[in-house]
C-alpha cells in the first residue's frame, strides 16, 4: 500500500532500533510518555516495544478522548437520549463506554433510546435534516483534531436554519493536559510519574501547530518531539528524544514534518475560535478538574448548545470503585497493576474507559500485548 | 388492471400480505417464482416435506440465517450468499453437501423484481454447486417488521470415511493454511453501506468451497481442522480453535494474503483486515509434513490460487494467538470486541 508501507518498513525499523540501542546510555533509564492513544495503539499493534532496548520504557498518556471523558458527562449523554426524547448521534467508540452502574449508550439504545452511530458530523446534520420534527443532538468529544468538524457543523446548521440540531460539547485541549500531567503531581506523591520526555500529538498538532508546547517544554524542562502515528515515526521520535535527553536539551522538535507546521492549520483554528471558547475548567477522568482544558460553545451560538437547550439534571456519577483508569491515565500505573485487568474487565465487558477504546492503554495491553505480562489470576481479585 | 395480475407482475409488483396468507396468491408466488427457478426432481414433488435417499455413512447438517444489508453488493447478493454460506458450513466438516432447504421471510412491500433477482441468483449458485434446494417456506411480515428479505438455509451432507475434522484436533506443530486473501467480503459490503459509500473495485469473495474441500480431503484425509472465517474474520476463527483445543498459535503477518485495496480501505476506516469477514475462504490446520502437498492441491483449484501457510500451532494452555508483525515486533491477534460491522451475512 503506497504511502503507508513506507512507514512500516521492517528493514528501516531494524536500522532505527540499532541506532536507538547504540545511543541509549546504558547507565540511565528513559521514561517516555506517548501522550496520544494513537501512539499507544501503534506501539502495541506493531510490536514497537520489542524493538526497544530494555532501558526505554513507554509511559502511556491521557491522550485518548474516550478514556478521559468523565463518567458524569457520559451519564448526561445517556440522560439526553433517554429522558429528553432526542436522537443522539455519537461516534462509535462512545457506545460501549460504561457510565454509572455500567449504564452505557449501547444499553440505553437496546432499551429503546434513539441513538445513532455516525462517522462524521455531516452524518449528524443529515439526520437532523431528515427528521425535522425531532431534536437531534451530536455528542461531540475529542481533542483539537475533531473540534473543527464540530465547529463547521454548527456553522452549517446555522446557515441552513436547522433549528433542531444541537451539540453536546465535550471537546478538550491537549497542551493544558500535558502541562497538568507534568506540573500537578506533588513531589511527595507516591504515585509521582517519572517522565523524561514526550512523544507529542500528531493529528492534534496538525491543527494547533507545534508552538503551543514550547512554553511547557521550557517550564518543565522536558523535551517534546511531535511524532507521527506510523511505527517508524514513533521509532524515529524516540531516537530524537534520546538525543535531546543525552544532550540535556528540552526543545520542541517536529518529527512529523510532512503534516505539522509550527503555526498549524490557522483556518481551522479560526473556525473553532468563532464558535467556541475556553471553559474555566473541565473535569478529566484521571486528571480531575483541569483549568483552561476544554471548550464550550459561545453564547452567540447558544441555540446550538445542547447544554443550554436541555435541562440536564444534576446527578451523582460514579466510576467502578477498584478501576485504576485514573492512575493509568496519569501514567502512574500500568494496566497490569489493576486488579480488574483481564479478569472482570476485558474489551468485551469493560469496567473502565481505558478498556473500551482501541486507543486506551488497557485495551492495547489486553488486545495486543498481554503475552508479555500475563494477566493476574482470577483468585487475585478481591 | 386486474389486481391478481398486478400482484404477480415481477416487473412492477411487490410483496403483500396475501403472499404469505396460504391462499391463491401464495400458491402462485411459489409456483411462478420458487418452483420455476429452483426446479429439481425432489422440489418438483411439491410436498411440504422433501423425500430423498441418503447414502450410508455419517451425515452432517447445518443451518444459517442471512440478514445481510445491503441485499445486493459487489460480487454477490443475499441469494448467492445464503447458498454459499450453508454449503461452506457443511463443507467445513469435510463433507460433500447433498441437499439444501430455504426459508424466506419477506417484508410487505418488497419489490417482486428484487425477489426474483435474488431467487435467480440462488438458483444459479445451487446449480453451480450441484446441490439442489429440495424444500422451502415463505412467510410475509408487515412493513417495518423486516428488512426486505431474510433467508435461512439448511444443508445436509455426507462425510467421507476416514475423514475426522474438528476444532479439538488442533495440536502443537501443525501448520495453519489459508485459501486466499482476507477481508474481501466485509470491505465489499462496507463500500455500499449508506453513509459510508466509497469507490473500490473490491468484490465479495462469496463462493461455495466444497469442491476445494473435496480435493483437499482426497489428498490429505487426515486434515485436522477446517473452518471458514466469516464473521469476526481470521482472528475470531483462530481464537475459537485455539480456545477449544487449548493450544496457541503463532502467525507471520508478512505472509498473510490481503489485497492492497482491502488493506487500504481497512486503513482508512480503522479496521483490521484480520477481523473482517470472508465468505469464500477457508482456514486449514494439518500436520506440518502434509502442508506443502496440501498447498499444491489448493493452489491448483480456482478458489485456492493464493493459498498460503501463515503460521503454526504451538503449545499454550491459555490459547493465545500471537503474530510476528510485518514491522518486526510481536502482538496478539485477539477476538474482535463488540461488533465491527453489523449484518454482513
Amino acid at each position: 500500500m503506497k504511502y503507508v508501507d513506507e512507514f512500516r518498513d521492517r528493514n528501516l525499523a531494524g536500522k532505527l532500533a540499532g541506532a536507538i540501542a547504540a545511543e541509549a546510555d546504558p547507565a540511565r533509564h528513559y521514561y517516555l510518555m506517548e501522550f496520544c492513544g494513537g501512539h499507544t495503539h501503534a506501539i502495541f499493534r506493531y510490536g514497537v516495544q520489542d524493538l526497544m532496548p530494555d532501558n526505554v520504557t513507554f509511559v502511556h498518556g491521557p491522550g485518548c478522548p474516550v478514556c478521559v471523558l468523565p463518567v458524569r458527562r457520559l451519564d448526561d449523554a445517556v440522560e439526553l437520549a433517554e429522558h429528553h426524547g432526542v436522537i443522539l448521534c455519537t461516534y462509535g467508540d462512545m457506545m460501549r463506554l460504561p457510565g454509572t452502574r455500567q449504564r452505557s449508550l449501547i444499553r440505553a439504545k437496546a432499551d429503546g433510546a434513539d441513538i445513532r452511530m455516525v462517522y462524521s458530523t455531516a452524518d449528524a446534520l443529515k439526520i437532523a435534516r431528515d427528521n425535522p420534527d425531532r431534536e437531534v443532538v451530536f455528542f461531540a468529544i475529542g481533542f483539537e483534531t475533531t473540534t473543527p468538524p464540530t465547529a463547521v457543523a454548527i456553522l452549517q446548521a446555522e446557515a441552513e436554519g436547522l433549528s433542531n440540531f444541537s451539540v453536546f460539547c465535550n471537546h478538550v485541549l491537549t497542551p493544558a493536559a500535558i502541562g497538568h500531567v507534568l506540573g500537578s503531581p506533588d513531589p511527595r506523591d507516591p504515585e509521582k510519574v517519572r517522565i523524561d520526555g514526550f512523544l507529542g500529538p500528531s493529528h492534534v498538532s496538525a491543527v494547533i501547530g507545534s508552538r503551543p508546547y514550547e512554553a511547557g517544554a521550557d517550564l518543565y524542562r522536558k523535551p517534546v518531539v511531535i511524532a507521527g502515528f506510523e511505527p517508524l515515526d514513533v521509532m524515529q521520535s524516540v531516537l530524537m528524544l534520546i538525543r535531546q535527553i543525552n544532550e540535556g536539551r528540552y526543545e520542541v522538535e517536529n518529527q512529523y514534518t510532512r503534516v505539522v507546521t509550527r503555526e498549524g492549520n490557522q483556518k481551522a483554528q479560526a473556525l473553532v475560535d468563532k464558535v467556541m471558547e475556553r471553559r474555566d475548567a473541565f473535569e478529566w477522568r484521571g486528571l480531575g478538574m483541569v483549568p483552561d482544558s476544554a471548550l464550550k460553545i459561545r453564547e452567540c451560538y447558544a441555540a446550538f448548545d445542547a447544554e443550554q437547550r436541555f435541562e440536564i439534571s444534576k446527578k451523582t456519577s460514579r466510576e467502578v470503585k477498584s478501576c485504576e483508569c485514573p492512575a493509568i491515565l496519569r501514567g502512574a500505573k500500568k494496566p497490569t497493576d489493576c486488579k480488574l485487568f483481564g479478569t472482570v474487565c476485558t474489551p468485551d465487558s469493560p469496567m473502565g474507559s481505558c478498556m473500551v477504546s482501541s486507543e486506551g492503554a488497557c485495551a492495547a495491553y489486553w488486545s495486543y500485548g498481554r503475552f508479555r505480562e500475563p494477566a493476574r489470576k482470577k483468585e487475585a481479585v478481591a | 388492471m386486474n389486481r391478481i395480475d398486478d400482484r404477480l407482475s415481477f416487473r412492477t409488483g411487490s410483496v403483500d400480505m396475501t403472499h404469505g396468507g396460504g391462499g391463491r396468491a401464495m400458491a402462485d408466488l411459489i409456483r411462478d417464482l420458487f418452483h420455476r427457478h429452483l426446479a429439481n426432481p425432489i422440489l418438483d414433488q411439491g410436498h411440504d416435506a422433501a423425500l430423498f435417499d441418503v447414502p450410508a455413512g455419517r451425515l452432517v447438517m447445518s443451518t444459517d440465517g442471512h440478514v445481510v444489508s445491503p441485499l445486493f453488493f459487489p460480487g454477490g447478493d443475499i441469494g448467492a450468499l445464503a447458498v454459499h454460506g450453508t454449503l461452506n458450513d457443511v463443507a467445513m466438516a469435510g463433507a460433500k453437501p447433498l441437499y439444501m432447504t430455504a426459508g424466506f421471510i419477506l417484508e410487505e412491500g418488497f419489490p417482486l423484481a428484487d425477489l426474483e433477482r435474488i431467487v435467480l441468483s440462488m438458483a444459479h449458485a445451487a446449480r453451480e454447486a450441484d446441490v439442489p434446494i429440495v424444500t422451502g417456506d415463505t412467510k410475509v411480515v408487515e412493513k417495518g417488521k423486516g428488512d426486505g428479505v431474510f433467508i435461512t438455509t439448511t444443508g445436509l451432507g455426507v462425510v467421507p470415511d476416514g475423514v475426522h475434522i474438528a476444532a479439538q484436533n488442533a495440536r502443537p506443530g501443525q501448520a495453519i493454511l489459508v485459501s486466499g486473501s482476507l477481508g474481501d467480503h466485509g470491505v465489499a459490503i462496507l463500500s455500499k453501506r449508506e453513509n459510508l459509500e466509497f469507490e473500490t473495485g473490491i468484490r465479495s469473495d462469496s463462493a461455495a468451497l466444497h469442491t476445494l474441500v473435496a480435493a483437499m480431503v482426497e489428498e490429505v484425509p487426515g486434515i485436522a481442522v477446517l473452518r471458514d472465517p466469516t464473521r469476526g474474520g481470521l482472528a475470531a476463527t483462530l481464537n475459537e480453535i485455539a480456545r477449544t483445543a487449548r493450544v496457541g498459535m503463532v502467525l507471520d503477518e508478512a505472509v498473510i494474503p490481503v489485497k492492497p485495496d482491502v488493506a487500504a480501505a481497512c486503513e482508512l476506516l480503522g479496521l483490521d483486515p484480520l477481523h473482517v469477514a470472508n465468505e469464500g475462504k477457508l482456514i486449514c490446520l494439518c500436520a506440518a509434513e502434509d502442508a506443502e502437498r496440501l498447498l499444491a492441491v489448493m493452489r491448483r483449484h480456482p478458489l485456492g490460487e493464493h493459498a498460503a501457510v501463515i503460521g503454526e500451532v504451538v503449545e499454550d494452555e491459555t490459547g493465545l494467538v500471537r503474530m510476528k508483525t510485518g514491522f518486526g515486533g510481536q502482538r496478539i491477534v485477539d477476538w474482535l470486541a463488540g461488533e465491527q460491522l453489523p449484518r454482513i451475512c
